[in-house]
């Protein structure tokens, strides 16, 4: 498998621009030194709780935000140094779903109009005929009635709407799709429709997928590797297998017990995080994590753990992460 | 993935309820919202109306607006003057008649002149952000610092009070209004998740304004120029009576008020006319406007 998408050391820090007087806001640090590679026809799951900075992330990857430090390499070119032209007709190969399936759709337009928007961008409909019949593929394609496409969005359920969304992604046949919590704005009954959706296409088109969620359920059923994200940081990162039946970051594992059973017997031990996420304008100093860690020591709060690997291809950044799970670790002292 | 349709079945139920009647084409939906309520209906008609009087104004009018006659003065309405004759003996009807071109010249043409500047600017300032916003709203600021009144009464000073010059004039001095509102609206508009997801699909800036901002922004753009178009027909008749509008003899409804007034012990029809026709047109104009900002807003068109 070939290298598709090359992410070297991300950074992207909101700074307050208004034109007000008296003191700005903090500088807000949403995504730090993230470095990945996702490989061709491959799902990366990025999983974090709220405003952890995995939104962003997904959107500096479609360079939708300019980053502030790093690049991103699509088939090995930089696309920070590419001109909006350039950027533009890269488009037609990275599309995105996005999580609101109400707003992310123009209300006033039809179906067919929405579908047949990004390839209508790059003159990929020869005629009106033709647009149509590519829409009515299109539509079948995502479980929908071709004759659905005259209609407007609103007359739509959730669940429909973000197939529509995701005919629209699939649309220009990209070889990269940015899925932002697609499923989290749906009832649980629709969401695995809709996650077995992206899962077919996914194998029928082989495109790469960064599936962006905030829980672990989620995101079993459709990743191959998953990372997982604090304060926009990657504290772990791995094969699902991996990540699933041996966490070695305790975020990680926290993540993991929360993730709701379907056994009542299996739920005794949850690990409750105390205290909420620190504001990402005032990080902790040394490990991000180390205020709601049940691990954490002095060295926590005067160094920073690096990324280090503790099996191949799983990573994790935490002091006591050693080729050993969590679960069979001595707390530290 | 076909048993989607099983699980959504009561989703799709609704929606297909919903449906029964086919989406509307735009021709179809915009007869639809004109005819729908009766009040718009008969806006409609007055508007086409008044605009029919003003384009066939030499065939209807009774007698020539600008005969003076010394032996008709101040008559009261009778057969031979439906609305009687000004202190110059001149016909008020047919006055009212030619008077309704310049009237409505101006009350349209400035306007609609404005909404384009205004909504160029305005998007533009809106959407681009940064230097170009700043540049674009100081400079609607500065416009806006002048009422448009004295704005008129400088141009009208400087190059004299001819017709493009006051349709110039008041194009300048309404294009800030515009500009402000397609601004606030586009500021608006650019945070919809829609337009982030035409970026990223790929769509082209021009195209993303076109199709995405400004059919989103057009209500209100379209009630100011309903208002506006009120407010021209009143500004045009306010210059008149400064006598800088319409000139002497030439009627305007503007004017004839304006004459009507210094004679209005000796004859009260032609202000009476006068402010009839103005107020007539303006609410019709407003009421369309109204109707019009209902059907473009997706919210309300239900």
């Amino acid at each position: 498998m070939s290298v598709l998408i090359d992410v070297q050391g991300l950074g992207k820090t909101f700074t307050d621009t208004t034109m007000r007087l008296g003191p700005k806001r903090p500088p807000v640090r949403a995504v730090e030194s993230v470095s990945f590679q996702i490989h061709q026809g491959e799902a990366l799951a990025v999983v974090g709780e709220s405003g952890c900075g995995k939104s962003t992330l997904g959107r500096l990857l479609l360079h939708l935000i300019e980053a502030s430090e790093g690049r991103v390499m699509f088939e090995n070119r930089d696309m920070s140094a590419m001109s909006r032209h350039e950027i533009r007709q890269l488009r037609q190969r990275m599309q995105m779903v996005f999580q609101d399936p109400f707003g992310s759709l123009s209300p006033r337009r039809t179906v067919a109009d929405i579908i047949a928007e990004p390839m209508d961008s790059f003159g990929l409909t020869k005629s009106r005929k033709d647009r149509r019949e590519k829409v009515a593929e299109l539509l079948d394609l995502v479980g929908l009635p071709p004759s659905y496409m005259d209609r407007r969005p609103r007359q739509f359920s959730g669940g429909q709407r973000q197939r529509i969304g995701i005919a629209r992604a699939i649309s220009v046949d990209p070889a990269f799709i940015v899925a932002d919590e697609p499923v989290s704005a749906l009832d649980v009954s629709i969401q695995a429709q809709i996650i077995n959706l992206m899962q077919d296409l996914q194998e029928k088109r082989g495109f790469s997928f960064l599936f962006i969620a905030h829980d672990l359920a989620v995101v079993r059923h459709v990743a191959d590797r998953v990372a997982v994200m604090y304060l926009g940081r990657i504290v772990e990162m791995g094969t699902k297998a991996q990540i699933y039946s041996s966490p070695h970051h305790p975020y990680t594992e926290a993540l993991m017990s929360a993730a709701p059973r379907p056994d009542p017997a299996a739920r005794s031990n949850r690990i409750i995080l105390e205290g909420d996420v620190p504001s990402p304008s005032n990080v902790p100093s040394g490990c991000p994590f180390r205020t709601r860690c049940p691990l954490a020591a002095e060295i926590c709060s005067v160094e920073r753990p690096p990324l280090i690997e503790v099996e191949p291809g799983h990573t994790a950044a935490c002091h006591f992460a050693t080729p050993y799970p969590i679960a069979q670790r001595s707390p530290a002292t | 993935m076909t048993d989607a349709s099983t699980a959504e079945a009561s989703a799709e139920l609704v929606a297909e309820r919903e449906a029964l009647a086919p989406e509307p084409g735009f021709r179809e939906a915009f007869a639809q919202v004109i005819l729908e309520r009766p009040s718009t209906r008969i806006a409609f008609v007055v508007v086409v109306l008044f605009i029919l009087i003003a384009v066939f104004a030499p065939l209807l009018a009774p007698h020539d607006p600008l005969r003076q006659s010394i032996l008709q003065i101040n008559r009261q309405p009778s057969w031979d003057h439906w609305l009687g004759t000004d202190q110059f003996g001149r016909d008020v009807l047919s006055r009212l008649i030619h008077g309704s071109q310049n009237s409505l010249i101006f009350g349209l043409l400035s306007p609609v002149f404005a909404a384009f500047f205004g909504t160029l600017l305005g998007v533009t300032a809106g959407y681009m952000g940064g230097i170009v916003d700043r540049v674009i709203s100081r400079v609607i600021d500065m416009l806006m610092a002048f009422p448009e009144l004295l704005l008129a009464i400088l141009i009208a000073a400087a190059l004299g009070g001819s017709f493009w010059n006051i349709v110039v004039v008041l194009t300048v001095a309404f294009t800030p209004g515009f500009a402000r509102v397609a601004r606030a609206s586009t500021m608006a508009v650019k945070q919809e998740p829609y337009v982030e997801a035409a970026v990223a699909a790929g769509v082209s800036t021009p195209r993303i304004i076109f199709r995405h901002i400004v059919p989103n922004i057009a209500a209100p753009i379209v009630v100011l120029m309903a208002l506006w178009s009120a407010s021209s027909i009143r500004i045009e008749a306010t210059l008149s009576f400064l006598g800088i509008g319409t000139q002497p003899p030439n009627p305007s409804w503007g004017n004839i008020i304006r004459d009507g007034l210094s004679n209005m012990f000796a004859t009260q029809w032609p202000i009476a006319a006068g402010g009839l026709a103005i107020t007539i047109v303006v609410l019709a104009i407003s009421i369309i406007g109204d109707s019009v900002r209902d059907f473009l807003d997706p919210e309300t068109n239900q």
